[in-house]
């Protein structure tokens, strides 16, 4: 069997989640592998979700946010600017490839673009390969 | 009326939790008179097969401090938990894998091979290499085999109650005592004692202010000023993500805190909540600058999780 990566994205709720929806008013075709959760900014995506994402079998997890300037919450898109380069060294430290994580800006009306980094990004998964945590299968 | 029955385990442990334990000076007398112990390895000659002669649930109070790292932990903790009413996880390593906990960020092999063969300090020996059956002349020997990952107590048995710190102090500890002796009804099963539901920061006499870091430094590459906040001076503390309970023992000490009490409330792992806090006072707007930033924090994952790895999120390393 192929494998389908699965993958959390995690899309704020002014720009990326209304981009996706656009993308699909417009019948942009589009990987279905990514998981949408609808967040109000992707400054609160708490470093917990993702790891948690990882921990409970995501092979990929993407945040995707407003522009940088653009954020309803002004400096909500800086923080994650910041946290996601961070969090990438940590996953990198834990034994995860950092390319499965990715940030992303994404306007309302960038469907097309919505579509290319679902595309783009589930290719590149699939190329990687499944992630299974090995907490999962911890005996000993 | 009979003393309540006391039995103090060490498990995968450094000691430093059964000194803490004797840094009750003369209240330990108190213990004694208090309790009826009947069982305690490092300080009173009981053998396991006492132990597995008393009955089930016979001990009234098991404080387990150390984590899980072998089969002879594992084997402990199981049979602390059937002959126990109360199993109290004692100190980081029996809360969240504590320092052992950091040979999650390996694997067994590496480590073995690293301490008997590869390590300059090493001397050649004939490859002895540990085995968990060896024969002798006068039969076999077994030895506890050491496990891949370590575990915290709670990743083993069902646990009651939590004691944090590295060790805990010695004055939390007798708090928790003098409560149980005092017969008020126990606070609700998972609950943690001897310890606050704050942060660090809460219990620190140093003065915070609005944090703008475009600098990071290790303790030894900065002359720190004393009244400061640490993290404000760009040394990484960890005491927004750690309980209150130590009275910020470290950096009233010059030190910065390395989060031997665990998460506070609500924080279901120390690293992420780190990463979130670093990456609010960064002061760059520009992803160049911003990496060069994090290039200064060295080792992200040995430092925020120093006593936690086998209790977070993701718990061990993937194998490499
Ligand atoms: S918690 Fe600290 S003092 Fe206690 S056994 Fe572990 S390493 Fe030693
Ligand atoms: S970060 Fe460290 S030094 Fe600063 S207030 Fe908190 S505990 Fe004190
Ligand atoms: S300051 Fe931090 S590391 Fe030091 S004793 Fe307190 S909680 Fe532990
Ligand atoms: S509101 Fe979209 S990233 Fe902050």
């Amino acid at each position: 069997m192929s494998f389908e990566p699965k993958i959390v994205g995690f899309l704020c709720n002014w720009c990326s989640y209304s981009g996706a929806d656009l993308a699909g008013v417009s019948r942009i075709k589009s990987a279905p592998n990514v998981r949408i959760i609808r967040t109000m900014c992707s400054g609160r995506v708490d470093p917990a979700f993702i790891l948690k994402s990882f921990q409970l079998g995501a092979d990929g997890v993407v945040v995707m946010g407003c522009h940088l300037g653009d954020c309803h919450y002004q400096e909500g898109n800086y923080k994650t600017l910041r946290r996601i380069p961070f969090l990438k060294r940590l996953i990198r430290e834990f034994g995860i490839d950092p390319r499965r994580l990715r940030l992303e800006w994404v306007s309302a009306s960038e469907g097309d673009r919505f579509a290319e980094v679902v595309n783009e990004m589930t290719e590149e998964i699939r190329k990687i390969g499944p992630f299974i945590h090995s907490a999962t299968k911890i005996k000993k | 009326m009979a003393k309540p029955k006391l039995a103090l385990y060490w498990a995968a442990s450094c000691g430093g939790c059964e000194i803490a334990v004797l840094d009750l000076h003369e209240k330990i007398l108190d213990v004694a008179n208090a309790f009826d112990i009947v069982f305690w390895p490092v300080a009173l000659d009981f053998k396991y097969s006492d132990v597995r002669a008393m009955e089930d649930k016979s001990i009234d109070i098991c404080l387990f401090n150390g984590a899980i790292r072998n089969s002879e932990n594992e084997e402990m903790a199981h049979l602390m938990r059937d002959k126990s009413k109360l199993v109290v996880a004692f100190g980081a390593c029996a809360h969240e894998g504590g320092i052992p906990g950091l040979a999650n960020l390996t694997t067994k092999d590496a480590i073995l091979k690293w301490v008997f063969k590869d390590s300059p300090s090493t001397v050649s020996n004939n490859g002895t290499y540990p085995q968990t059956h060896t024969r002798m002349p006068e039969g076999e020997i077994e030895i506890p085999e050491m496990w891949e990952t370590v575990k915290a107590l709670n990743q083993v048995i069902d646990v009651d109650y939590y004691i944090p710190g590295c060790p805990p102090q010695p004055d939390q500890i007798w708090g928790v005592i003098e409560y149980i002796l005092s017969g008020q009804p126990m606070p609700a099963k998972g609950a943690t004692l001897g310890a606050g539901d704050k942060t660090c920061c809460e219990e620190c006499p140093r003065e915070r202010k609005e944090k703008k870091l475009k600098q990071f430094f290790r303790p030894y590459e900065i002359i720190s000023d004393p009244n400061e906040c640490l993290l404000d001076q760009g040394i990484i503390c960890l005491g927004p993500v750690s309980r209150s309970g130590c009275g910020a023992l470290c950096p009233k000490a010059n030190i910065p805190c390395r989060g031997c009490y665990g998460a506070p409330p609500n924080c279901p792992d120390q690293g992420a909540k780190m990463v979130s806090a670093i990456s609010s006072v960064i002061d760059a707007h520009e992803p160049e600058e911003i990496e060069k930033i994090l290039d200064q924090i060295v080792d992200p994952l040995g430092t925020f999780y120093r006593f936690s790895v086998p209790q977070s999120i993701l718990r061990r390393v993937e194998k490499i």
